[in-house]
């Protein structure tokens, strides 16, 4: 039952992150394009979670997703406060 | 691992997963900015804590003792992402996104 449910959440949240990757191309302002680069890496934190549970020996993805949980949330910081002052460290 | 843990494992890991994929598609349906900032912003973080969660029951039962730092995870993002939503909102702000009105084009 483990495994079916590893993948479904796996299909979920694979097309999510193809929902993702359509608003980050299309996206009419560059707001909607950071929006979706953040939710992009939430589901990656999400995707190594799953690939940690199905991959039960090792404890790499959990370390992986938190780096990418704090790197991501630096970096939309970032590109945040470049689009407010077109800098960013004053 | 009974089969009791591993339903409510699974449970909680669907749960996360639509949780996610609905804040995904709010973000590829809904017509502008200031409504797209809902789904990712509050529905995707709920879900990836939920998985989190799943993580953290598993590994508990799984090794025998109790294994907590998947919720740090959890932790991290519900303090990070009301911060990165108030400033990608401020970053709208400041590039004069508008709301989209009834019946007329969007001003961007």
């Amino acid at each position: 039952m483990l495994k079916t449910a590893i993948s479904i959440a796996f299909i979920m949240m694979v097309i999510a992150q193809l929902l993702n990757l359509y608003r980050l191309f299309k996206g009419p302002s560059l707001p909607d394009r950071i929006l979706a680069l953040d939710t992009m890496y939430i589901d990656a934190i999400a995707l190594f979670i799953l690939l940690g549970i199905y991959f039960t020996t090792t404890t790499t993805y959990f370390e992986a997703a938190l780096i990418i949980a704090v790197m991501g949330f630096i970096s939309t910081v970032a590109t945040c406060k470049y689009l407010m002052r077109g800098d960013i460290v004053e | 691992m009974t089969i009791f843990i591993e339903f409510i494992v699974s449970f909680f890991l669907v749960l996360g997963a639509f949780f996610a994929l609905a804040g995904s598609i709010g973000s590829y349906r809904l017509p502008d900015f200031f409504s797209r900032l809902h789904g990712p912003t509050k529905s995707t973080t709920l879900g990836v804590g939920s998985m989190a969660v799943a993580s953290a029951i598993y590994f508990s039962f799984q090794s025998g003792r109790i294994s907590l730092h998947e919720v740090l995870i959890t932790l991290f993002l519900f303090i990070t992402a009301p911060i990165s939503a108030h400033f990608l909102a401020k970053a709208a702000l400041h590039q004069r996104l508008h709301q989209k009105k009834e019946g007329t084009e969007k001003i961007s």
